[in-house]
């Protein structure tokens, strides 16, 4: 705008504006400033359980057992149950998000992909809670009818509803990536003779893969940091075994249980759930950052 | 799957079209175009935007299948075999496999440069990894890329330049053997340099196969075309060799366009 020419509301309309970036800057700096406050906040909480317990004692000790008159403490008894609660998860949700990602974005016309995107993504807004209890009173008895052996707590049944929950998470992000894959793309294959199944799966996933690995990722975490469900359906006593017919508790449920309790602030035992909120963070981070490097990685190739 | 090729007899008809008629929806492109494509040369359709070039040519491989609501009329015979490739019992992938095609902007896929070739190759179910080698190199070194990308054929094809690009998506067209290559103006996204290597290769592909060419410069269809076809307004105004086409136009529409004064 030429200078000579002032506009009456310019000065508000530029007072307007530095408060903006400012209101937009302090959103920007608080998920900083929340995310540092949760580490020093673990970090703070569990010194004290270090000095108390040498570190080799995590790993040394084959039973998570900081509550008892003579406590272990091996970390990993209630990291397997993490770990098989979210493999039989991501056993459900990847493969079943995946195609029906590929389904919605290449083969559903698209008034039938307007009514199932909003349906699927109701079923992200099912409260854990709910999910907990229908994996609790329905899919367990449904389970044991065929494997009669299967206890009232499992982590399989756990599981597969945590599977059940993620799926839309892995679609949506998936279906966005796949449908923003250029049709020019999807032309080239055509015009050498390929059909629509295989210009999805030979052309379309590739292209597409920096987002479903993104969704990936977002579906391990998600797993991973799930609570209410394993808390109620999986048990929880902590388990060192891989067998996903037993009951275990994660690392999330073991959190859940003590805190429910009158734990004494200082006690070894109200310590020991910021060591084992500390193991959740190490992990969620260390899966977002294979995430972002993957990421990285197939972005350039797509 | 393909009839077995005819012997290259240059100067006979490789493509024959008859009334062609072309609808988006209702909204018809193609007024009734007849022309007679001849084998082993390279025919360039000109004409200003919206004449409806570019909608011919993907008719030829039946692209506009792929969206709904299109509709032909007509008769496009491809030889050998005498095919009708509009007639109701005739399945697009087969016309797509004898026609190939090379779009207006680089389109690998996001395989290696050796899995980008060896596409169209699987497809017609070859699978023996030799014979797949041999016809790989064969393209790549048809389509003037084997020296450049011989050290690195199973890197990604995205790390190349988009005339390295281009060159390649020649090399995936033309490995399966195809009767016609088609062309929508594949140098609009490059260079001068990238240009006229594909200028290069244009002219010495059609010693095998028989190349139509969509192009908006008129100088380029002038460089490497045989025959030239010049459409406005979805009509065919006047087809004939380029250089007869070019210095001494039949109609007053074509003498206008190439002139520059419209289009």
């Amino acid at each position: 705008m030429a200078p000579a020419f002032v506009a009456p509301g310019r000065r508000l309309d530029k007072a307007v504006e530095a408060l903006m970036v400012w209101i937009l800057r302090l959103g920007g700096w608080a998920s900083v400033l929340v995310t540092f406050g949760i580490i020093g906040t673990l970090v703070t909480e569990s010194a004290p359980f270090f000095a108390r317990v040498p570190v080799v004692r995590l790993v040394q000790d084959t039973m998570w057992t900081p509550l008892f008159s003579e406590p272990q403490y091996g970390i990993g008894a209630l990291l397997a149950g993490t770990m098989v609660t979210t493999l039989v998860a991501l056993s459900v949700a990847v493969p079943l998000g995946t195609i029906l990602a590929i389904y919605l974005s290449e083969f559903a016309p698209a008034r039938f992909r307007e009514l199932v995107k909003p349906m699927l993504e109701l079923l992200s807004a099912v409260p854990t809670v709910v999910y907990g209890y229908f994996a609790l009173l329905a899919l367990t008895p449904l389970l044991q009818m065929l494997y009669p052996d299967l206890p009232q707590f499992s982590m399989l049944s756990a599981g597969l509803i945590m599977g059940i929950m993620i799926v839309p998470y892995v679609t949506s992000l998936g279906e966005d990536s796949m449908r923003s894959v250029p049709m020019l793309l999807r032309e080239g294959a055509y015009a050498l003779g390929d059909g629509k199944l295989g210009v999805a799966v030979r052309v379309v996933f590739p292209g597409a893969f920096s987002g479903l690995a993104a969704a990936y990722v977002l579906a391990i975490s998600r797993a991973v940091g799930e609570t209410m469900i394993v808390a109620i359906a999986a048990g929880l006593q902590p388990r060192m075994t891989i067998n996903p017919l037993e009951s275990a508790a994660t690392v999330t449920a073991f959190i859940v249980q003590v805190s429910l309790g009158d734990l004494p602030h200082g006690s070894i035992g109200y310590q020991s759930i910021f060591v084992a909120g500390a193991m959740l963070f190490l992990l969620t981070l260390g899966f977002n950052l294979a995430g972002h490097v993957l990421r990285k990685k197939f972005h350039r190739a797509s | 799957m393909n009839a077995p090729s005819s012997p290259p007899v240059a100067g006979s008809t490789r493509v024959s079209i008859r009334n062609l008629k072309f609808y988006y929806g209702t909204h018809q492109v193609l007024q009734g175009v007849s022309l007679d494509i001849p084998a082993f040369q390279v025919t360039a359709l000109i004409g200003p935007s919206g004449c409806g070039k570019t909608t011919l040519l993907r008719c030829l491989n039946r692209m506009h299948d792929l969206y709904p609501g299109n509709r032909y009329e007509g008769v496009i015979r491809l030889q050998p075999g005498d095919t009708d490739i509009l007639g109701p019992g005739v399945d697009p992938i087969q016309v797509r496999m004898r026609c190939g095609m090379v779009f207006q902007k680089p389109n690998p896929f996001p395989k290696s440069i050796y899995e980008n070739v060896a596409y169209g190759l699987r497809l017609q179910g070859m699978n023996r990894r030799r014979d797949l080698d041999e016809r790989v190199e064969k393209a790549l070194r048809e389509a003037a890329l084997w020296e450049e990308v011989k050290s690195r054929l199973h890197q990604l094809a995205h790390n190349l330049s988009g005339g390295q690009q281009q060159r390649l998506c020649i090399a995936r067209a033309i490995a399966t053997n195809p009767d016609v290559v088609l062309f929508d103006e594949p140098t609009s996204a490059l260079d001068p340099i990238a240009t006229s290597k594909i200028e290069e290769l244009i002219v010495e592909l059609k010693k095998r196969v028989t190349v139509i060419i969509v192009t908006h410069n008129l100088q380029q269809a002038g460089r490497i075309s045989d025959m030239t076809a010049f459409m406005y307004l979805g009509e065919l105004i006047e087809f004939g060799e380029t250089n007869r086409v070019f210095t001494n136009p039949a109609k007053p529409q074509t003498e206008d366009y190439i002139s520059g004064r419209f289009g």
